[in-house]
């Protein structure tokens, strides 16, 4: 149990202080690396909790994925980053302020849902065969996820499915560029060219030729 | 109280949140570094649910932050989509006099 409390202590700290630094680093480029690492001590933290299908989902989607999309749009965009600083300084004090009335009564909050609320009625962390909707069989943690996912939340999981692909088609759509001078490949036209469209019947003179720049097909 | 339990969670989900809110109020003109602090309140959020979810016995809790993944992702990849139009219309990305829009 110690080595369980000294495993939270040190990956909660290393969430909290990679999350400040992600937010207060002078670089969008380190800002991002101390992203990555918060996003692997809360992977560490979930484990912790025996939720290891969402640890390994956290470091695959957002190390995998989400920060590196920031990584490439940081690096990609040539910014003058030390003027997007100016005024953070002057927001400091009120953010400082709203940010310590939030935390006061989050944790107020969260202590008493814990301690009088509605998680008391459970003695502690449930091993992750518990989790699992068939009781008595001891499955692990995804498969008891798969178990309800797939059943009792299957629209919810094809309503993701239409949320990413939505949004997959919107980020292409956004950041597409037709480039006016690029000759494309359009299939269609290929298909639909017929010998009434695709060929000329000239009868040249002789020493004339059939004129400049009228070749077939043009 | 040497034991983990429900309460230390949430008070790490309830910094963390008030880390990300803090990041949208001192970094006003960086969307990049606003887009940041949103995942971070998303990953808050997510703490919030799997403690619930273990705490409770109830894997319900769990699922729900793999939707909540899953919207996280895809605003973070429209965001950046938008952003990007933006810097190639604009030539920078202060946003703070983002007003183009408004006709």
């Amino acid at each position: 149990m110690a080595l369980q409390a000294i495993a939270f202590y040190l990956m909660a700290a290393i969430t909290l202080v990679a999350g400040f630094c992600v937010v207060s680093a002078r670089n969008p480029v380190h800002s991002v690396l101390w992203l990555i690492l918060a996003f692997f001590s809360a992977a560490g933290l979930f484990v912790l909790l025996g939720a290891e299908f969402l640890a390994m989902l956290l470091v695959v989607v957002y190390v995998g994925a989400v920060a590196v999309l920031f990584l490439f749009v940081v690096m990609m965009l040539d910014v003058d980053f030390a003027s997007l600083r100016q005024g953070f300084a002057r927001y400091m004090p009120v953010g400082l302020l709203v940010a310590a009335v939030l935390a006061v009564e989050m944790i107020l909050v969260s202590t008493t849902v814990a301690t009088r609320g509605a998680a008391k009625a459970s003695l502690g962390p449930m091993a992750s065969g518990t989790l699992a909707s068939g009781a008595g069989v001891s499955v692990t943690n995804a498969e008891a996820i798969g178990r309800v996912l797939y059943t009792d939340y299957v629209y919810f999981f094809q309503a993701a499915g239409m949320v990413l692909l939505v949004a997959m088609i919107g980020a292409i759509v956004l950041t597409l560029r037709h480039k006016p001078g690029v000759k494309r490949q359009v299939i269609m036209n290929q298909v639909l060219r017929t010998p009434a469209t695709g060929m000329r019947m000239v009868n040249p003179r002789s020493g004339e030729g059939i004129g400049s720049g009228e070749g077939i097909g043009e | 109280m040497t034991s983990i339990g429900l309460s230390h969670y949430l008070a790490v989900a309830a910094i963390l949140f008030t880390i990300g809110v803090f990041g949208i109020f001192v970094n006003r003109k960086n969307i990049i570094v606003i887009l940041m602090s949103i995942e971070l309140m998303l990953l808050a959020v997510n703490i919030n649910l799997v403690a619930f979810s273990v705490f409770l016995g109830n894997v319900t809790g769990q699922i729900f932050a793999m939707f909540v993944l899953t919207v996280a992702a895809a605003e973070a990849a429209v965001g950046l989509a938008i952003l990007v139009t933006f810097f190639r219309n604009r030539g920078d990305i202060a946003v703070d006099d983002a007003s183009m829009m408004k006709g």
